[in-house]
C-alpha cells in the first residue's frame, strides 16, 4: 500500500510565466500517455519473453509441428517484436483489444464482463473502510494512548499484516461452512444465473434495476465475505492514516484556542479538526481504492470471484497476451487515473504546497 | 462513539438481511456439477482436445461410432446402424440410422457425417491426426470420404490399419456429427463455420449448449427428442470452481449436486457425511516419469532401470494418493482391451544401486524433475525426490503450469518430466503411437506429439512391433502384440510408468445415473436423475 | 578521573569530543526515544526473535523439515509434533523454523537491491535536476503505475518460478517509492550551505552525492523500508501462494499455505500455522516501522 509522502510534491522551482494551469494539464496528459506507453511496452516485452507458449495454449501439448506452425504464423509471432508491438498499438488505437485465447471472445467483451465484478468488490470494501475506518481513526486519535487507541491500532495492524488469501480462506471456513451466515464462493447461486440482464455488469445494481430482489439479496450475500476481507485492509489503512492526520490537527494551536474558548469537545473534533482532515482523507481513499483494484487478485482466487484480477492471473499462466495486456491496461489506467486525481487533489488543497 | 455504534449496527443489519437468501439445494430438474473448467477454450469438435470439453461435446454430439453408458466395453454404432468392411480391409461402408434429427430440426444425413469428417481434415486442428493418420489430407478427403446417398456413406483408407482401429478411432470426438446446414449458413470467409462453432453447438446428442461463459459456467439443455429418449434432467450445469476445498463446501451445503475434483483427503472428509456418496471410476489417465534419453546419464538403460527400482510406488499409492491412483506400470491403462496388468517393480534400493554402479554412477548424480503445479504432482515429485536420494541421486524440483511445461518438453529441454497422459481414443494404438513409435528421432523431425520423440528415444524393435500391431487384422494376435509391446517398454525405453487414475466423484446420495467410463470423454449425463 | 567516566556519561555528554562520539550519541538518544514506545519495542522483539530463531534453527529443530514420513501424514498438533504434520508427514514446527530463514533471506535480498537503486535514482534526480530528473522520474512513475502484484506475477512468470526470481520481481516493483523519498530529501538539501561549500572545494558530484546527500536520506529511506517490509513479505507470500515463489519442498511460508489450503477444513493447522507466522512477522515489521518513524519523524504520526 503506497503511502503518499508529502515532501515529494515539490518540483524544480518556479519560473514559468505561461498559464501554469494549462501547462499543468498538458503535462498531466503527456505523462499519462508516456506512462501508458511504458506500461504496455513492458507488459508486451514480458509477454514475449515468457516461457509459457501462447501457441500451445491454443493447440494443446499434443499438436503436431504442422498444426503448431500454422497457428504460430496466424498469431504473427514470426515477426520481430517491435513490429508486433506497433501492430498491437495500432489495433489499440482503433479500440480493438484483440481476442482472448482462453475465452475465444474479444478481450474487450471479457473485460466488460469481469471488470464490474472487481469494481463491485473494491467499492464495497472501500465503503467499509470509510464508514468503519474513519470513525475508528478519529476515536483513536482523540483517545490517544488510552485503550481505545490501542484497540484500534491492534485491529488496524492485524488487518494490515495478515496475508489476505489466508484470511479469506479462514473466513470462508468459519462464516460459510460452519456458521452458515453468508453464501459461498462465486457471485451468485447457480439457480439464478442468467436471469438478470447484465446492464451495468454490477450484479446488485442490475438486480435492483430489474426489481429482482431475491437475486439482489443473494448477490449481496455472496459479496459480503470477500468485500469484508478486502475491506479489512482498507479499514486498517484508512484508520491508521485518519489517526495520523487527526493527531496532527489536534496538536495545532487553533484547536487549543477553541478548547480554551470553551467550545464543546464534539464540535472541536468533528467540526474543526476533522473538517481539515477530510480533504487529505479523500486522497487516501483514492489510493486505497486503487490498491484494492489490483490487490483483489488473491481474494478473487479464494472466493472464485470472476473479476479482472483472476482474469489477468489466468491469462498470465496461459500466456494469453491479449488478455493480459488488455486487463493490465485497464487496471493500470484506473490505477494511474486514481493516483493522479489523488495527487492533484492533494496539491490543490495542501496549504504547505501553496 | 455512538456514531461508530450506529455504523456498525447498520452494517450488521445489512448483512443479516442477506441471511437465508442463499438457495438451499439445487433445483429438482437441474444437475449441477462443481468442476474446474478452466481448460475449455473452444466448443468446436474439430478442435477440442481438452479433458473437460471432451466430455461436454460427448454429451452434445452423437458420433459415428460410440460407447454407450449402458455397456462401456462394447463399441456400437452412433449415428450409423450397420457397416461393412471390404475384403481388402481398406473400405468401410456405413448405413445411417433412420429418422435422426439435429437440435435445429434438420435431419441427420450421410452428407452431414461426410462433411463433418472432411471438415476436421481440412481445418487440420490438433485432434485431426486421429483420422488423418488413415492417409486423409485436405486434397484427397473429398474423394476418400463420400456420401453414397442420404443414408449411406463410405470411407477409404490408404494405410494398412486394422479396421478395428479405424472403427475405434471413429468413436473419438473428431467423429462428432455436426449439422452441416446450420453451420454453413453461419460460415464466414470460407472458414467452414470455425468462428461460429467456437462457442456454440450444432449437434444431435442428448443435450445442446445453452451458454458457455469462460471460467464461469457451462449450461446444457436437454434434447427431449434424443434417440435414446429424453434425458433425466432438463438442464446440466458445470460450475467453475478451481479450489477443491470450495467444491467440497459447496457440495456439503447442497449448492451443487456433485464435486468432480476433490482430492483424496477431501473425499475422506466428505464421505463422512451421510448424505454424500462416493463413486469410484477407473480412468485411462496414467501418471509417468520420462527421462530424456538425450541426457548423457539418463540415456543409459541401466540408469532408467535403476529409477524404476528406486520409486516406492506402493507407499505413495497407500498414502496421499490413496483411492485416486493405483499402481500401474504399462502404457495402456488397465481395464481396457489389450492392457498389461503386470506390475513387476517395487522399491529395491540395493538393486538400483548396483544398476547405477554398473552404469558407472555409483556416486550418484544430480538432475531436475519438472512437473505440474497442481496436486498431486508436487507431492509425487517430492516423494520421488526422497526415493531417488536413497540411490544417491540428487533431484531438484521445478513446478510449472502446463502451458509453461509443455514447450520445454516438446523442445527436449528437460531431464525428467513427471506428467500424465490420457488416450485420445479407445484403441491401444493411441498410446502405442505416443510411447513406442518414433519413426524419426532427429531433432528436425519435430514429432512433438510423440512422447518417445520428446524423450529422444527410438528403438527399431519397438517401432516395428507398434506398426505390426496397428495393422494386424486378427484380434487375438493384435492383443498379444500389444502385451508384448508393453512388456518391452517396461524394460527398455525412457518411461517409468507409475500410476493409473481412479476418478473419485462425490455426489449427493439422491443424484444417481452419472456414468463415467475409462476414457476422458466417456462421461454421460443423460441418465442422471434425482431420487 | 578517567575511571569516573562511564559509558553512559560518555554517551550523554553535552559536547561530543569527536565525530564518532557524536554518531554514537545520536544512535543512543534515538534508542532512548524508541524505547519509550512499548509497541515499537514489541516490534523490535518480534524481529529479533525472528533473527534468533533463524540463526538457531539447527539446534531448535528435530529435523530439517524436508524428510517425508508418509505414514505420519496430517497429524494434529500434539506432544510429538507441536504444530502437527503436513500432507507429506513433515513436522510443521520444524518447517516454520527453517522457513524463517527464507523470510529473512527475502527481507535481506530485497533490501539490498531496493535501497541502493532507490537512493541512486532519487539522489541523482533530485540533485542534478533538469532533464535527468524528468527522465528518471518518468521511469519511476511507470513502475509506480504498474499494479504491484500483477507486475511481480508477470515478471516471475517470465523469468521462471523460483525464490530468487520472485525476490527480483518484488524488488523491481518496490523500489520506486524509495527513489521518490530520496529525491525529495535531495531537493531539500541541494541548495544548502555545506553542499555549496563542498562544491566550491571541488568535490565531484559523485563525491557529494555519496558522502553528503545520501547519508541524510538514509533515515527516511530506512523508515520507509521497514514499513514496506510487511508488504514485501505479504507479496512474497502471495507469489508463493500462486506457485510462483519458492519451489517444493522448500518451506517458504506462502507456499506452505498454498499447498496446504486444500486441507483447511479437516486439518486446519496445515495452512493456518504458516499464515499466523506471516501475520506475526508482518506485524513485527509494522510495529518496528511505526516506532522508527516516531523517532525520526515525530510530526507524522505521533
Amino acid at each position: 500500500m503506497d503511502q503518499s509522502t508529502p515532501g515529494d510534491q515539490q518540483s524544480a522551482g518556479p519560473g514559468l510565466a505561461l498559464p501554469s494551469n494549462l501547462l499543468k494539464i498538458v503535462g498531466v496528459f503527456a505523462s499519462l500517455a508516456l506512462t501508458f506507453i511504458g506500461l504496455t511496452a513492458i507488459t508486451f516485452i514480458i509477454g514475449r519473453v515468457m516461457p509459457a507458449d501462447p501457441v500451445l495454449a491454443i493447440v494443446g501439448d499434443r499438436a503436431s509441428q504442422e498444426v503448431y506452425d500454422q497457428v504460430f504464423l496466424q498469431l504473427g509471432l514470426d515477426k520481430p517484436i517491435y513490429i508486433q508491438y506497433f501492430k498491437y498499438l495500432g489495433q489499440l488505437a482503433e479500440g480493438d483489444l484483440g481476442t482472448s485465447i482462453m475465452t475465444a471472445q474479444p478481450v474487450a467483451d471479457d473485460i466488460l464482463r469481469f471488470f464490474p465484478a472487481t469494481l463491485e468488490l473494491a467499492t464495497v470494501a472501500t465503503l467499509l473502510g470509510i464508514f468503519v475506518g474513519i470513525p475508528m481513526g478519529v476515536v483513536a486519535a482523540v483517545h490517544k494512548g488510552r485503550w481505545p487507541d490501542h484497540i484500534v491500532r491492534v485491529i488496524g495492524l492485524i488487518g494490515y499484516s495478515a496475508p489476505i488469501f489466508w484470511l479469506g480462506m479462514v473466513a470462508l471456513l468459519v462464516f460459510y461452512a460452519r456458521l452458515d451466515w453468508v453464501a459461498g464462493p462465486g457471485r451468485l447461486d447457480v439457480y439464478y444465473d442468467g436471469i438478470v440482464e447484465p446492464k451495468t455488469g454490477v450484479l446488485m445494481i442490475d438486480a435492483a434495476m430489474s426489481g429482482e430482489w431475491e437475486i439482489f439479496r443473494n448477490a449481496f450475500s455472496h459479496l459480503v465475505l470477500p468485500a469484508s476481507i478486502l475491506g479489512t485492509f482498507a479499514l486498517a489503512y484508512i484508520a491508521r492514516m485518519t489517526r495520523s492526520f487527526m493527531l496532527d490537527q489536534l496538536s495545532q494551536e487553533y484547536i487549543l484556542t477553541a478548547r480554551v474558548k470553551g467550545m464543546p469537545e464534539r464540535n472541536v473534533i468533528w467540526g474543526h479538526a476533522f473538517r481539515n482532515v477530510l480533504v487529505q482523507l479523500i486522497t487516501i481513499i483514492g489510493l486505497t481504492y486503487a490498491s484494492l483494484l489490483e490487490g483483489s487478485v488473491l481474494t478473487e482466487t479464494v472466493f472464485s470471484w470472476p473479476g479482472i484480477g483472476q482474469y489477468i492471473t489466468n491469462s498470465l499462466f496461459n500466456n494469453d497476451m491479449n488478455a493480459v495486456l488488455g486487463g493490465t491496461i485497464v487496471v493500470g489506467i484506473c490505477f494511474v487515473g486514481i493516483n493522479l486525481l489523488s495527487d492533484l487533489l492533494y496539491r490543490l488543497v495542501d496549504p504547505r504546497v501553496r | 462513539m455512538s456514531k461508530i455504534k450506529n455504523i456498525l449496527l447498520s452494517f450488521t443489519a445489512l448483512v443479516m438481511l442477506s441471511f437465508g437468501s442463499a438457495q438451499a439445494g439445487t433445483p429438482g430438474n437441474t444437475f449441477v456439477m462443481a468442476k474446474d473448467i478452466a481448460d475449455i477454450i473452444t466448443m468446436d469438435p474439430a478442435e477440442v482436445f481438452e479433458l473437460t470439453t471432451g466430455e461436454i461435446i460427448a454429451n452434445i454430439y452423437d458420433r459415428v461410432m460410440m460407447f454407450e453408458p449402458e455397456d462401456l466395453q462394447t463399441l456400437v454404432g452412433g449415428v450409423v446402424e450397420s457397416w461393412e468392411v471390404s475384403s481388402g480391409g481398406k473400405t468401410i461402408t456405413f448405413r445411417m440410422r433412420p429418422g435422426l434429427k439435429f437440435h435445429s430440426g434438420n435431419p441427420v444425413r450421410a452428407q452431414d457425417v461426410v462433411w463433418s469428417l472432411q471438415r476436421v481434415v481440412k481445418l487440420n486442428k490438433t485432434p485431426a491426426f486421429i483420422i488423418t493418420q488413415f492417409g486423409w489430407t485436405a486434397d484427397n478427403v473429398d474423394s476418400l470420404v463420400q456420401a453414397l446417398d442420404d443414408n449411406r456413406f463410405q470411407i477409404t483408407i490408404t494405410e494398412d490399419f486394422s479396421p478395428g482401429l479405424v472403427l475405434n478411432a471413429l468413436s473419438a470426438g473428431v467423429a462428432s456429427v455436426v449439422d452441416k446446414n446450420l453451420v454453413m449458413s453461419n460460415e464466414k470467409d470460407g472458414d467452414l463455420g470455425y468462428e461460429w462453432l467456437k462457442s456454440r453447438s450444432a449437434g444431435s446428442g442428448a443435450f445442446s449448449l445453452k451458454t458457455w461463459k469462460a471460467n464461469e459456467i457451462v449450461t446444457l439443455e436437454a434434447n427431449p427428442d434424443y434417440r435414446h429418449g429424453a434425458p433425466g434432467m432438463k438442464r446440466v450445469i458445470l460450475r467453475h470452481v478451481s479450489e477443491p476445498s470450495s467444491q467440497r463446501l459447496l457440495l456439503v451445503k447442497g449448492d451443487v449436486d456433485m464435486a468432480r475434483n476433490l482430492t483424496p483427503d477431501q473425499i475422506k472428509g466428505a464421505s463422512g457425511k451421510s448424505s454424500i456418496a462416493i463413486d469410484n471410476n477407473p480412468k485411462g489417465t496414467i501418471v509417468y516419469m520420462a527421462a530424456n534419453a538425450g541426457h548423457p546419464i539418463l540415456g543409459k538403460t541401466e540408469v532408467v532401470q535403476a529409477l524404476r527400482n528406486l520409486v516406492d510406488y506402493e507407499s505413495m499409492a497407500n498414502s496421499f494418493l490413496a483411492g485416486q491412483f493405483v499402481v500401474h506400470q504399462a502404457f495402456w491403462p488397465g481395464g481396457l482391451w489389450g492392457a498389461l496388468e503386470d506390475t513387476p517393480y517395487k522399491q529395491d534400493v540395493e538393486k538400483a544401486k548396483s544398476l547405477l554402479a554398473a552404469a558407472g554412477h555409483a556416486d550418484g548424480f544430480e538432475l531436475t524433475i519438472h512437473t505440474l503445479t497442481n496436486s498431486p504432482f508436487p507431492e509425487i515429485a517430492q516423494a520421488v525426490q526422497a526415493d531417488l536420494a536413497k540411490g544417491g541421486i540428487k533431484a531438484n524440483i521445478v513446478t510449472l503450469e502446463g502451458k509453461t511445461l509443455w514447450p520445454k518438453y516438446r523442445a527436449r529441454e528437460h531431464d525428467i518430466i513427471l506428467a500424465r497422459w490420457s488416450p485420445d481414443y479407445v484403441d491401444p494404438h493411441s498410446n502405442a503411437d505416443a510411447f513406442a513409435h518414433n519413426p524419426d528421432n532427429r531433432l528436425e523431425a519435430k514429432l512433438t506429439g510423440v512422447l518417445a520423440w520428446r524423450n529422444a528415444w527410438a528403438d527399431d524393435a519397438s517401432n516395428m512391433l507398434a506398426v505390426k500391431a496397428r495393422n494386424e487384422l486378427d484380434l487375438d494376435k493384435r492383443k498379444q502384440q500389444y502385451l508384448e509391446l508393453q512388456t518391452m517398454l517396461q524394460k527398455t525405453g525412457p518411461f517409468v510408468i507409475m500410476f493409473q487414475q481412479n476418478e473419485q466423484v462425490a455426489r449427493h446420495k439422491g443424484v444417481v445415473g452419472f456414468v463415467s467410463g475409462s476414457n476422458f470423454d466417456l462421461v454421460f449425463y443423460r441418465n442422471v436423475i434425482k431420487q | 578521573m578517567l575511571a569516573e567516566i562511564t559509558l553512559r556519561n560518555w554517551l550523554l555528554a553535552e559536547i561530543p569530543q569527536s565525530k564518532s562520539q557524536a554518531r554514537c550519541q545520536r544512535v543512543y538518544i534515538s534508542w532512548l526515544a524508541f524505547r519509550r514506545n512499548p509497541v515499537a519495542v514489541i516490534g523490535l522483539l518480534i524481529i529479533a526473535s525472528l533473527v534468533a530463531v533463524a540463526a538457531l534453527a539447527p539446534w531448535i529443530t528435530a529435523s530439517d523439515g524436508l524428510e517425508l514420513h508418509l505414514s505420519e501424514r496430517l497429524q494434529a498438533p500434539g506432544s510429538e509434533h507441536w504444530f502437527g504434520t503436513d500432507e507429506l508427514g513433515r513436522d510443521i514446527f520444524d518447517r516454520i523454523i527453517w522457513g524463517s530463514r527464507i523470510t529473512l533471506y527475502i527481507v535481506a535480498l530485497v533490501s539490498i537491491i531496493v535501497v541502493p537503486i532507490g537512493l541512486l535514482v532519487g539522489t541523482v534526480a533530485g540533485y542534478i535536476g533538469g532533464w535527468v530528473d524528468t527522465v528518471l522520474m518518468r521511469l519511476t512513475d511507470i513502475f509506480l503505475a504498474f499494479p504491484r502484484l500483477i507486475l511481480a506475477m508477470a515478471l516471475v512468470a517470465a523469468l521462471g518460478p523460483g525464490l530468487e526470481n520472485a525476490v527480483l520481481a518484488i524488488a523491481l516493483t518496490t523500489w520506486s517509492p524509495f527513489a521518490r523519498i530520496a529525491r525529495a530529501e535531495a531537493l531539500t538539501i541541494r541548495n544548502s550551505e555545506f553542499i555549496l561549500a563542498a562544491q566550491v572545494q571541488g568535490v565531484s558530484t559523485a563525491g557529494i552525492l555519496l558522502r553528503h546527500v545520501t547519508p541524510l536520506c538514509l533515515s527516511s529511506v530506512i523508515v520507509r523500508l521497514t514499513l514496506d517490509m510487511a508488504g514485501i513479505i505479504l507479496t512474497a507470500a502471495g507469489l508463493g501462494f500462486l506457485g510462483l515463489g519458492a519451489q517444493p519442498p522448500t518451506p517458504e511460508w506462502g507456499a506452505m499455505i498454498s499447498l496446504g489450503r486444500q486441507y483447511l477444513i479437516d486439518q486446519w493447522w496445515v495452512p493456518t500455522v504458516p499464515g499466523i507466522a506471516i501475520l506475526v512477522v508482518s506485524l513485527g515489521f509494522n510495529l518496528l516501522g511505526d516506532g522508527l518513524r516516531d523517532v525520526f519523524d515525530p510530526k507524522s504520526g505521533g
